[in-house]
């Protein structure tokens, strides 16, 4: 919500600057985003009387100018513009001034001549004709300026002399005077060749010696449109140039004051719960209170008179009464349209709101002003005179203002007359009954809403307008008869129409006022303060919450609540007032009493801790990916289509596509990540992720939000045993015992590991046999769906079954008081007996004494038959009560080699 | 005799002090002092000499082996000494060639922040809690005081399962303080970090997913000069003693009075500057005093017992705290983005 430092001035008075303005706004609960000085770039620009122009000795197109800007001695100024005559006010930036987006002016020879500053065009200034219609410039066809876009072959003779017929009745004809009549009309004098003519014309570019194009017979002097040039036949004669004032300012008048970039706008971030400050009265009710000043308000006066009956003239039906509380309308007849006034164009540009016509702007000014949206129709196209505020029918159709055909349901309110729609209720007018040039009679609407059915009708349709975002928050109905008043009001002021007598005003929902217990000490319980309670009162009489009595008692009472604040509901609001205006700052800072409780963390957080900190330390980064995932990650990591895994939460409104759905996999997002790294040309990277799954079947209809501990890496010499190293490391920091990994074959694991090379993923088991997770190479195709062509690894491991793995805290056990024998060995076995299976045998074989066996090679090639391979383990074995002879490790030994034999098919190499 | 004992004192102490290595020094020792050496040569002729003459000869001899063995020693240490010089010497390495460090892994910046509040709360008696992400609407809206009709309900700004927008991705943590207060004997002291999500485009500060801490005091008596006390010292933990802060009025459905807490602008010290937009302030949380109907909803009398809650988003925190220009990095997990942390 923008807001002009004048309008608000008109209210109340406020001496601050923007920043204390808004450092004082934003602490009482009217957060301050930024302000705004409109004139803050422009410096040294006034007003300037053109007191005589020159052609330029040494140019075809610059004037020599001498102003007068108010001092003693008129400024010489040169310029390229044409559409400037002696009399005009113009802007002029002086030697050592600036203008917009940080433009300097100083004082310079433009071909030898001396400028002491420049003429400024709208744009200069940062203006636009929007915001001065009458600055817009239509120039006449000069044939002096004439290019011929062939030089060989010009369409009108070069150096044409007056008289010379150029088609029809248009001759050329050479002006001999020119009067500037004020308001942007001239009289030209000129001469077709020994005829005469003078005609009035408004096109500005047209000097002394000029030659032009005069319809002789018609007396009308051509544009390039009447001439069918294009544009760079005529390269001065532009629809561009100096701003020619038509204000009420004296040669020296500060520009900014002359043009209304004086104003200082500020901008607000204005909660839901307070539709109310979506005004300048609002806000400024808000500045009265914050700074304890009187604020003003002002009482429409509406003269009336206007003719006919209204009652005879409209009739408004509202067969839908629950959305429609209120409904408001006055008439206006005989309107001229017309650009509204400079003072009135200027507020609604310093709101932000685009002039267009005074009618318009009315609405528009009124909606700022008192916050409640209005709408004007012309009357000519309500058939029947008869306004019907219904329900749209299934399928109905109707045209916005904005051009755009909408197709409505039985949830849009419409604005109807007997036949059709002519406007959607409270969020845009039909472009069948927009006011035009030729309005004659004009009706005012100004009606509450229901909230939520203006909300849904604009979502449905995907226009949320100014008037839609006002009423989804829930107007005071009260409203609509003050700014209905108000606008008519202001078509009297502008003397845009008359304004028929009596209103309709149709109350369907007569709201009451609403009365709050207010208890001081319960304020002072919540708040932690000890104000004073006739203070608290005068806080809220501030906002105009008062007693009945309208004083200030010492205890608890009844308080009454303004219509327009149906946010206060009971005593945490009345808290909220007394606390603004009290200020946030000035409560107490007091540190938490009462009974002490022991926090913490609880056993499965303290795991996440634990697990996070184990991957660090074995290198791998932590990542954090999106829960919601696209479908096609499930066919990019190889499940089948008809995978049961696939059995997602589907987002119903997504995004987007990509994330769509949530995960059952933390695989895909993984692979994703590292794929980007992968693709940022990052030599290698090991990644890791504490992350959720959202499986179906939870209670209440939600998910299974299981967590999955996530390892990802790739990178020069990384391999399976890397990986599966980092996950042993994180398993021994946990104390789970007795894990140990399986082949994990897709016949017996399923689509859980498909996307994992069938070679190369292992199952991670727990000592009693539950699933931890898979360990492995992902499929080289997986890979490649992710646009990587080398290897990549990952881990994924239950959380869950982690918590069930993990370890107690350990027991000291006593130190080894006797030393290890160790004995290394070698078996030959076949090539498809796993080390795993080795050392299980191993395990089985010993007498007791064994306490470690370590693989240390694995050997094939010469001395090994084909299919058959060499592995050889160091085994160390010891006695806790004795030193172990030779004869007793051999024997144990022996025993061990026995089992693997027996076990594994392996022999002693 | 004499002349002789003198003459070997005399020559070996030459020879021992000129000896340029252990094994030299061992070689003269034993010619020498050695079984066989000329002192000990010498020596077997003392029974030669007279009675008288032996004590005195003895005497002589034996100061002569004490200074010779003494002078071996000594020497030896030299030797030693002189070797382990050399050694040393010949040791030395360019001790600004780089270590070999293992390499470790690095915590998100975001867990980063998080990890920090979450120390500071627990030191306070807070405990951590942990929910679902899919919600209900009913826990993410009704039971906050935003009932149907609520903006955010939308399905413009929230993601839903279902047509009747019953079950929800949730759009802020604080459906954990419904769940704490239905779950949760009195009182409560909690706070629940976690991701929500918002149908938000991705952008540099923007994204549909993000992390936010919650966090809720309910007890009999708790006031807002608590709250104002109790984030104080949380934000003086995290920005440091001093840390200046304000409180601004604001609103949200489930609290009242409700406020916005901001943080003096580190950069320009509340003078204002690009970092904090020219306010001088930047917003750190939103927080209130629980809504009596909230507390109404989760049966607990809001005439006996009050409480105060904050939410936080938690990518701002760290961006704010590490500096970092654009949201998007914190999902990207490049690794050169990573190991800067």
């Amino acid at each position: 919500m923008n807001l002009s430092r004048k309008w608000l001035s008109e209210f109340v008075d406020i001496h601050a600057s923007d920043k204390e303005f808004a450092e004082a706004m934003t602490l009482s609960g009217s957060k301050v985003e930024l302000t705004h000085d409109l004139g803050a770039e422009v410096t040294n620009v006034v007003a300037g009387r053109v007191l005589s122009m020159e052609r330029h000795p040494d140019s075809d197109h610059m004037w020599v100018c001498q102003l007068d800007v108010g001092k003693e001695e008129p400024v010489q100024i040169v310029t390229g513009a044409w559409n400037i005559h002696p009399g005009d006010l113009v802007p002029v930036a002086l030697h050592k001034s600036t203008l917009p987006g940080g433009k300097k002016i100083e004082k310079g020879k433009l071909r030898g001549v001396l400028s002491n500053g420049m003429m400024c065009g709208l744009s200069e200034l940062g203006l636009d004709e929007r915001d001065f219609p009458y600055a817009a410039i239509t120039p006449a066809a000069l044939l002096n300026d004439y290019h011929p876009i062939d030089p060989e072959k010009p369409s009108i003779p070069l150096g044409v002399t007056p008289g010379h017929k150029l088609f029809g009745s248009v001759k050329a004809a050479l002006v001999t005077k020119v009067e500037n009549l004020g308001g942007g009309q001239f009289t030209v004098n000129c001469d077709s060749g020994g005829l005469s003519h003078t005609v009035t014309t408004t096109l500005p570019n047209i000097h002394e010696h000029d030659t032009l194009a005069l319809d002789v017979e018609k007396e009308e002097i051509l544009t390039l449109a009447g001439l069918h040039a294009e544009q760079k036949e005529f390269p001065h004669c532009i629809p561009d140039g100096i701003f020619v004032l038509q204000e009420d300012c004296q040669p020296g008048d500060d520009i900014k004051k002359v043009t209304g970039l004086d104003d200082h706008v500020v901008e607000f971030e204005i909660t839901p719960n307070r539709p109310d400050c979506l005004s300048v009265i609002g806000l400024a009710r808000e500045a009265s209170a914050t700074y304890d000043v009187p604020l003003r308000l002002h009482e429409p006066l509406v003269k009336g008179g206007g003719p006919g009956n209204l009652m005879e003239l409209l009739d408004v039906e509202t067969p839908d009464p629950d959305l429609c509380p209120r409904y408001t309308a006055r008439m206006v007849r005989n309107v001229k349209i017309a650009p509204s006034p400079k003072w009135m164009r200027e507020r609604l540009r310093a709101m932000g709101v685009r002039p267009i016509n005074n009618i318009v702007d009315i609405t528009n000014y009124v909606m700022l002003e008192y916050g409640q949206p209005m709408h004007a129709f012309d009357y000519r196209y309500v058939k029947g005179g008869k306004i019907i505020v219904r329900r749209a029918v299934e399928g109905e159709e109707l045209t916005t203002l904005d051009g755009q055909l909408r197709k409505l349901n039985r949830n849009h309110l419409v604005i109807a007359d007997e036949t059709r729609a002519v406007g959607l209720a409270g969020i845009m007018g039909g472009e069948n009954s927009e006011i035009a040039a030729d309005t004659v009679d004009v009706v005012f609407e100004s009606a509450n809403f229901d909230g939520t059915c203006i909300r849904k009708g604009a979502l449905a349709l995907g226009m949320r307008t100014e008037a839609s975002a006002k009423f989804e928050k829930g107007l005071d109905p009260m409203n609509t008869l003050p700014a209905v008043n108000r606008a008519c009001e202001l078509v009297e002021v502008l003397g845009a129409g008359q304004v028929v007598d009596g209103v309709i005003d149709i109350l369907n929902h007569v709201p009451h006022q609403r009365t709050v217990r207010m208890d001081p000490d319960r304020v002072n319980a919540l708040l932690g303060t000890g104000i004073d309670p006739v203070d608290m009162y005068r806080y809220l009489e501030r906002v105009e919450i008062v007693t009945r009595e309208k004083n200030f008692p010492n205890g608890p009472a009844d308080v009454l609540v303004p219509s327009w604040r149906s946010d206060v509901e009971g005593i945490a609001d009345l808290a909220e007032e007394v606390a603004r205006f009290y200020g946030y700052n000035s409560i107490p800072s007091t540190l938490q009493r009462g009974e002490t409780t022991l926090g913490g963390y609880s056993e499965e957080q303290k795991l996440e801790i634990r697990l996070g900190a184990a991957c660090r330390s074995q290198g791998y980064d932590e990542i954090i990916t999106y829960s919601f995932i696209s479908p096609a990650w499930y066919d990019k990591i190889g499940w089948p289509a008809d995978s049961p895994a696939r059995n997602s939460f589907k987002i119903l409104n997504p995004l987007g596509e990509d994330t769509s759905i949530m995960r059952t996999t933390t695989l895909p997002s993984m692979l994703d990540i590292l794929a980007r790294n992968y693709n940022y040309r990052n030599k290698d990277a090991r990644l890791y992720e504490l992350g959720r799954v959202y499986l179906p079947g939870g209670a209440d209809g939600l998910a299974n939000e299981a967590k999955v501990l996530t390892l990802g890496a790739y990178g020069e010499g990384f391999d399976f045993y890397d990986i599966k190293g980092a996950v042993e490391a994180i398993l021994r920091d946990i104390r789970a015992e007795g894990v140990h990994f399986e082949a994990a074959s897709p016949q017996v694991w399923g689509d859980a590991v498909a996307p994992y090379h069938p070679g190369r993923v292992a199952a991670v088991m727990s000592a009693s046999e539950d699933c931890l997770g898979f360990v492995g190479q992902l499929h080289p195709a997986v890979a490649k769906n992710f646009g990587v062509d080398g290897a990549l690894y990952c881990a994924e491991l239950s959380f869950d079954e982690l918590m069930n793995a993990k370890g107690a805290d350990p027991v000291y056990t006593p130190l080894p008081r006797f030393p290890n024998l160790t004995r290394d060995i070698a078996v030959v076995c076949d090539e498809a007996v796993t080390v795993g299976a080795l050392e299980k045998a191993i395990r089985q074989g010993t007498r007791g004494l064994l306490r470690e066996a370590a693989l240390f090679d694995i050997y094939r090639g010469k001395g090994v038959e084909e299919g058959r391979k060499s592995v050889a383990f160091s085994l160390a074995l010891r006695a806790d009560d004795r030193s172990l002879t030779s004869e007793e490790a051999d024997e144990d030994v022996r025993s061990i080699l026995q089992a693997l034999e027996r076990d594994c098919g392996a022999k002693l190499r | 005799m004499k002349e002789q004992l003198a003459k070997i004192e005399r020559e070996a102490l030459e020879a021992i002090t000129a000896a340029q290595d252990p094994a030299a020094l061992e070689e003269l020792r034993v010619k020498y002092l050695g079984k066989k050496g000329e002192l000990t040569a010498l020596l077997k002729q003392m029974g030669k000499l007279s009675p008288q003459e032996r004590p005195a000869m003895g005497q002589l001899a034996n100061e002569v082996r004490a200074v010779l063995e003494e002078t071996l020693e000594l020497t030896s240490q030299k030797l030693d000494a002189q070797a382990l010089e050399a050694r040393l010497k010949a040791e030395a390495i360019d001790v600004t060639v780089p270590g070999r460090a293992p390499k470790t892994g690095r915590r998100h910046p975001m867990y980063l922040a998080l990890d920090e509040i979450k120390d500071i709360f627990v030191g306070m008696g807070f405990t951590v809690l942990d929910g679902p992400e899919v919600e209900l609407a009913e826990l993410n809206f009704d039971r906050l005081n935003a009932g149907e009709g609520h903006p955010s309900r939308d399905w413009s700004d929230t993601f839903y399962f279902d047509r009747d927008s019953r079950v929800m991705l949730r759009s802020q943590t604080s459906p954990m303080q419904v769940r704490a207060m239905d779950s949760r004997p009195l009182p409560i002291r909690i706070i629940a970090p976690g991701r929500v999500y918002r149908k938000d485009e991705v952008d540099a500060t923007h994204s549909p997913m993000f992390h936010q801490v919650e966090g809720m005091v309910i007890d009999k008596g708790v006031t807002m000069a608590d709250l104002k006390g109790t984030l104080n010292t949380v934000v003086e933990q995290l920005y440091g003693k001093g840390t200046t802060t304000r409180f601004r009025p604001h609103h949200f459905p489930f609290t009242e009075p409700s406020c916005e807490m901001d943080v003096q602008c580190h950069k320009c010290g509340g003078v204002g500057c690009p970092t904090c937009k020219g306010e001088g302030w930047i917003e750190l949380l939103g927080a209130g005093m629980i809504h009596p109907n909230v507390l109404r909803m989760a049966g607990i009398d809001p005439e006996v017992y009050s409480g105060w809650a904050f939410g936080m988003g938690l990518e701002r925190t760290a961006m704010r705290r590490f500096k970092i220009a654009d949201l998007r990095l914190i999902f990207e997990n490049d690794v050169r983005f990573l190991e800067q942390f």
